[in-house]
């Protein structure tokens, strides 16, 4: 199954964000989005998901067009996974969790048996199952990333979007999310995340997408398209590239 | 904290109700004790004559009895609003007066009686006016953007509220002063003196299918309390259902403010406390917010009925528990939101 934008402009009615953009998301494979502040990565991204209609050009899942398709029955496809916030009210994470599958239920049904029972198995899949109890609230911010995948993957979609899934988290849990995106895509989902950080493209994406100024900079697979010429380019910024002597592995570091 | 049962919070909100029945019904000025209140009723559900004397049988049927069930209904219905209110605008202080809706629904209401329409008809004008006032808000608000769109929400609800108080301002100026401006001014402070038999089946009906409506939503409104973007990604048509709730939440609202005219802050407190009792999920927190809501209203009035010789208007001490609840929110709000 693809996800796939065709000749996507992309912004909102009184402001062009970028054009000329093509991007397709395979199942099973992992994208990263990478590019400056302002380079239009959280647009293309809410662009791809129907968030946001595209100025021109298409979106097509499996060549029907996203914009065919009912909130509900996108939902059912695609999930979402918005930067941490916190919630006005104190949901219990259970609760959070279980909204993940209203696009299952009918518009005045109660959660079934078989909502709660996926929403749990969401939970203990990503090793949170002793939070279900306690209120989103009052939980730390790695732990809240975690609810939220739990909530895309109780969504039972067949692709999950993040946007920038490592901010704010410390290095721990980067390298936590991280390994759960890698296994979402194990698990046949296509998933595509924006990041400020080379390295977390390097370490999970099939490949990269790059993004300055509103138009694609290089797209494909990540060895290839990630030198340190590249990101100097994308960034305007001088960059050291650094080898692990005992693994050949590569890391990007600023300045 | 963890995650409570739901039935100790609702056994503490019926427990307010049923207090707030007993005393409504057996403290005033003729002092009843309970058991003939219960012959009394009995005798009613089952068609065998009471044994109470027949004043007791009166004050219960004809007096109190309309005023208690009048005081449940318009208690539960302004709960139930602020409830909806709170969780669709994401934003734990607001309520239906700071929303315009009661101000926008008593403009309406005092045209109904300004041009002496029946009860109906007044429910529909006010309803009429609820629902412009709640847009006309929302529309502003939507219209600035700013860091900050809950507060730009409330201080357009403030403005909006007033723009429609100085609408009534003009009614109550053209009024016939002699009938029509003393109803009006006493109406407006908010009083369920007049609630007879006949007036509960309208004021009954729009506030039972509006909450039926909410209370049939209540895990979309869990959805609805996401932000925007995150809601429609989870498939929920935000847009559709969102003119759907206000619409409700103003239509319970504006039953409430026709028959007993503006009683502020019981929308604001009552979900606060209902909130602390079953947590924020809506599927508990409506059903537990109206029998709150109506225990809290009932106990309201009867305080009403007997602290001073003369009746105090409910407004007036809906406002004095309502403000310093409303201050202490603000700064709690402060510490653990932002």
């Amino acid at each position: 199954m693809n996800l796939e934008g065709r000749g996507l402009t992309i912004g909102y009615a009184d402001l062009v964000v970028g054009t000329g953009l093509d991007v397709t998301l395979a199942s099973g494979e992992v994208l990263a989005l990478l590019g400056p502040n302002g380079g239009g990565k959280t647009t293309l991204l809410k662009t791809l998901i129907g968030l946001l209609p595209p100025l021109a050009g298409v979106v097509h899942l499996d060549g029907t067009s996203l914009a065919a398709l009912s909130l509900r029955e996108r939902a059912r496809l695609l999930a979402y996974v918005p930067q941490v916030h916190v919630a006005t009210f104190a949901f219990p994470v259970a609760t959070v969790v279980l909204m993940g599958r209203t696009a299952h239920a009918g518009l005045f049904s109660p959660p079934s048996a078989k909502d709660r029972a996926i929403a749990a198995g969401a939970l203990a899949r990503f090793g949170i199952a002793a939070l279900a109890d306690r209120p989103y609230s009052r939980i730390s911010g790695g732990e809240r990333q975690l609810v939220l995948l739990a909530r895309a993957l109780a969504q039972e979609p067949r692709f999950v979007v993040l946007d920038e899934p490592t901010a704010s988290l410390d290095f721990g849990n980067q390298g936590r999310v991280l390994g759960e995106i890698r296994a979402l895509a194990q698990m046949g989902h296509g998933v595509l995340f924006t990041t400020h950080d080379p390295n977390h493209a390097l370490r999970v994406a099939d490949r990269v997408y790059l993004l300055r100024e509103g138009s694609c900079l290089a797209a494909g697979p990540t060895a290839d398209v990630l030198t340190r010429e590249r990101l100097q380019d994308l960034y305007r910024a001088p960059i050291a590239q650094l080898i692990d002597s005992a693994t050949g592995a590569v890391a990007f570091s600023p300045g | 904290m963890t995650k409570r049962a739901a039935w100790p919070g609702l056994a503490v909100a019926v427990a307010v109700l049923a207090l707030g029945l007993v005393l409504a019904l057996t403290v005033g000025r003729y002092p009843l004790a309970l058991g003939d209140v219960f012959d009394v009723v009995l005798a009613k559900l089952t068609g065998r004559a009471p044994q109470a004397p027949a004043v007791v049988e009166s004050i219960v049927l004809q007096v109190r009895g309309p005023r208690v069930v009048a005081a449940m209904l318009v208690g539960a219905a302004l709960a139930v609003a602020g409830t909806a209110f709170q969780g669709l605008f994401r934003n734990p202080l607001v309520s239906p007066d700071i929303l315009g809706a009661s101000s926008g629904a008593a403009l309406g209401a005092v045209l109904g009686i300004y041009a002496a329409l029946d009860v109906f008809a007044i429910q529909l004008v006010a309803f009429a006016g609820g629902l412009i006032a709640v847009t006309a808000v929302y529309a502003v608000g939507a219209a600035i953007r700013t860091r900050d769109p809950v507060l730009v929400l409330v201080l357009a609800g403030v403005v909006i509220g007033a723009l429609f108080g100085a609408g009534i301002g003009v009614v109550k100026y053209l009024a016939d002063p002699y009938n029509q401006l003393p109803a009006m001014t006493f109406w407006l402070l908010g009083s369920l003196a007049a609630s007879n038999a006949a007036d509960l089946l309208p004021l009954f009906l729009p506030i039972a299918f509006g909450t039926a409506m909410l209370v049939a939503l209540r895990w979309r409104l869990n959805v609805m309390s996401l932000p925007e973007e995150e809601a429609r990604a989870l498939g929920v048509p935000t847009r559709a259902l969102r003119i759907v709730i206000v619409a409700a939440a103003t239509l319970v609202t504006a039953a409430s403010v026709a028959a007993a005219g503006i009683i502020g802050w019981v929308g604001l407190v009552v979900p606060h406390l209902a909130r602390a009792l079953v947590g924020p999920d809506f599927a508990r927190l409506l059903p537990t917010a109206a029998i709150l809501g109506g225990g809290y209203l009932l106990l309201i009035d009867t305080l009403a009925r007997t602290v001073a010789p003369v009746e105090v208007p409910l407004g007036i001490l809906t406002a004095l528990v309502g403000t310093p609840f409303f201050i202490w929110l603000l700064a709690s709000v402060q510490r653990s939101w932002s």
